[in-house]
């Protein structure tokens, strides 16, 4: 009866969140084995494995897979180096620490759109864009950013919107400290790398787990910064399993093998999660 | 499963339509460029005729609007009453009985339309789609410039002789670039002109069994120059130019050729938009063996889908928007050299719009000469001249258009480019069940 009680107060909850999330999935997986093209409505009639056959075997499988961890693991790698430096600069008092920290966190409150279109056409044009004009100022030529390095282009764009993210987490992490154990490490003679070696960065393993963790989810779906720079291109250098999907769905009208991409996406979200857990889980458990 | 989902829709779509008010709401679905924008302003004229018809506007850019248009017309939304779809969507959506035919009244002169523009728009002779506006491609270039160089450029002149002249005029350190063409991947960007070079090539896109045609002769020759063009007489940053991009650079003075739309004329002579709008001269495109298909063939057009809740009143607005009268209602508001071009034989007869038009007689003739049921030199078994019309292009367009940037680029041959393009072909034509 005690078990029943809060069991059954519980119900409706565990209910909308199942059909939030669960009919989606089923839908999702009961299209991914019919034969759907938006350009030829009608009946679904079974389609076996052939989805899944198109969308591995399509051109662009390989070639998105890598560039899905590609992206991913740079940006992660980038945006922990970075946050943490960032994090150690802004840790000790200064005057306007605090408008330092609001410019640092402003990117984070901007539209992946809007970065996207920002970079593209301030940064990153060949001709009018500001890295244009530096580099005119010191007598190079222009870099046609967006398609000599398309990828490393997304890795900036997409760094650069997540590190506040990081940041953040890193300086609230960094303030809760042990005052003491740093002084007594500062009188027993331990210079700052070794500081930084033994006291800071251990102290900050739980807050890079965090990081490592929402940034991975998140990562794995990037769309608005390729969608509104490259398209995907050139050639297949910018496309990510997620484009794929959305190529598959809204390009070629084909809902079918979308669903099978999507599948797969979900699959690779929960592996890529699930190793993370358990590496972070050691972390966390310490 | 299909229930659900479309009991959801009808909710939603419940919710919307309950919200209506006495007067009709017109939902009209177009594409945000010049000639559209002006008809929503000028939609203030046809709401006092129509005193019970109110329009709402939903403006997107092509590539959404294509989107948000299929997806609603397959999934039978009814989001729309009108829609401007384009030559390639027309006969596909007759033909799967997505659109209604169009009845337009004595006083719209059917006749009065320019035949091939016509003939793109029907299917089994019937007319599915209005147009508003058509173009072709054709040749613009700097006549001053080609002048000093002491060359011409005809009608119709061979490739080699646009490039012989591009290298002749290109002068970077001057800010001027020979020859400016699309580079942009898309169906609809850089692969409209590409195919239209292939077709002049004496290519096609697909030979009479399906059969792609990527990795042929034509298309080898056709792809190489473009390249060597681009790559030697172009501006910087060509793969991601298209129309617009384009016609910023070549109204800044810094383009000496340029390949495109013959709508881009009306821009490009504009001395309010324009620096170089009086050294502007035209000539019919370029070939190599063959004229067939060497100018490509468009148009915007309006057309009512099966799920309009309004039939009626979207075919009383579709009559005003495409009837002469609204040609000559633009031409009083905002002058001849404004009006919707490319659609009617009575606007090439308008005495004024020869005039204000200096383009007129160039835009006209790529018009007549563009055949989409005879675009290419070998028989082809699709109708369109830079398309196929058939579901499946849209892809394989999409596939081909990225493949060839990366060709521009240099980041893979002309050879591997078109290798990939015609995998991806292949396999679309397959998954198409066109063979086994």
């Amino acid at each position: 009866m005690t078990r029943l009680l809060p069991r059954t107060l519980l119900t409706p909850a565990v209910l909308a969140i199942a059909i939030i999330s669960i009919v989606p999935l089923l839908i999702t997986l009961y299209y991914s084995f019919v034969r759907y093209s938006m350009l030829a409505p009608g009946e679904h009639d079974f389609h076996g494995l052939a989805n899944f056959h198109f969308f591995f075997t399509d051109g662009a499988f390989l070639p998105a897979l890598k560039n899905t961890f590609v992206l991913m693991f740079s940006v992660m790698a980038i945006t922990v180096v970075l946050g943490i430096a960032l994090g150690l600069l802004i840790n000790d008092a200064f005057p306007g620490r605090a408008i330092v920290r609001v410019l640092l966190i402003s990117p984070f409150l901007v539209m992946p759109a809007v970065n996207a279109l920002m970079w593209k056409n301030m940064l990153l044009n060949p001709i009018y864009g500001l890295f244009a004009h530096v580099s005119i100022f010191f007598g190079a030529t222009p870099i046609d950013w967006l398609s000599e390095y398309p990828l490393l282009s997304i890795v900036m764009m997409v760094s650069w919107q997540w590190l506040p993210f990081a940041c953040l987490i890193f300086m609230t992490a960094l303030q809760s400290m042990d005052k003491e154990q740093l002084e007594a490490a500062g009188m027993d003679g331990a210079n700052y790398l070794q500081q930084l070696r033994y006291l800071y960065l251990p102290h900050l393993g739980r807050a890079v787990s965090v990081v490592l963790m929402i940034e991975m989810i998140f990562l794995l779906s990037v769309f608005a910064e390729i969608f509104t720079t490259t398209g995907g291109g050139p050639g297949f250098e910018t496309t990510t399993i997620t484009f794929m999907i959305y190529q598959q769905a809204l390009q070629s009208y084909d809902i079918g093998a979308a669903s099978a991409g999507a599948l797969f996406a979900v699959l690779l979200a929960n592996i890529a999660a699930f190793f993370l857990m358990r590496v972070i889980g050691k972390n966390l458990a310490k | 499963m299909k229930r659900i989902a479309s009991s959801a829709l009808c909710t939603a779509l419940f919710c919307v339509s309950s919200a209506s008010l006495a007067a009709t709401n017109l939902v009209i679905a177009t594409v945000n460029n010049g000639h559209m924008i002006e008809m929503q302003k000028m939609g203030k004229f046809f709401e006092q005729a129509n005193p019970d018809i109110k329009l709402k506007w939903v403006t997107l850019e092509e590539g959404v609007l294509r989107q948000r248009m299929t997806t609603d017309i397959a999934t039978k939304g009814g989001q729309f009453d009108v829609m401007t779809i384009g030559m390639y969507e027309t006969p596909i959506w007759a033909k799967k009985d997505w659109l209604m035919p169009l009845k337009p009244d004595a006083t719209y002169d059917i006749d009065d339309l320019l035949p091939s523009i016509r003939d793109g728009l029907s299917l089994n002779g019937k007319l599915y789609a209005a147009p508003f506006y058509g173009e072709s491609s054709m040749i613009m270039y700097r006549s001053d410039l080609v002048k000093k160089a002491g060359m011409s450029i005809e009608d119709r002149p061979s490739w080699a002789h646009i490039r012989a002249v591009a290298a002749k005029i290109h002068d970077p350190a001057k800010g001027v670039y020979g020859i400016c063409l699309r580079g942009k991947p898309g169906w609809g960007d850089n692969m409209a002109l590409i195919t239209t070079m292939a077709n002049s090539f004496g290519g096609q896109l697909f030979d009479m069994k399906w059969q792609p045609q990527f990795t042929s002769k034509p298309w080898k020759d056709a792809v190489t120059t473009y390249v060597d063009l681009l790559k030697n007489f172009g501006p910087p940053g060509s793969s991601s130019n298209s129309f617009n991009e384009i016609l910023a650079l070549y109204n800044e003075g810094k383009c000496g050729i340029w390949i495109d739309a013959t709508i881009a004329a009306s821009f490009v002579t504009d001395p309010k938009q324009s620096k170089v709008a009086d050294k502007v001269a035209f000539a019919q495109s370029p070939i190599a063996t063959t004229e067939r298909g060497a100018n490509w063939l468009w148009a915007w057009s309006l057309a009512i889908p099966k799920s309009s809740k309004q039939p009626e009143a979207a075919q009383k607005f579709i009559n005003w928007a495409t009837s002469k009268d609204y040609i000559k209602l633009v031409a009083r508001e905002a002058g001849w050299a404004s009006v919707p071009t490319g659609t009617r034989k009575s606007t090439y007869a308008s005495p004024e719009f020869m005039k204000a038009a200096k383009f007129a007689a160039a835009e006209g003739t790529a018009i007549a000469t563009s055949r989409p049921n005879q675009s290419t030199l070998p028989p082809s078994p699709y109708v369109g001249v830079q398309y196929a019309a058939i579901p499946e292009f849209q892809t394989i367009g999409v596939a081909a258009g990225q493949q060839m940037s990366a060709a521009l680029l240099g980041k893979v041959t002309v050879d591997q480019a078109l290798a990939v393009t015609q995998q991806a072909a292949e396999r679309e034509m397959r998954k198409g069940g066109y063979y086994k």
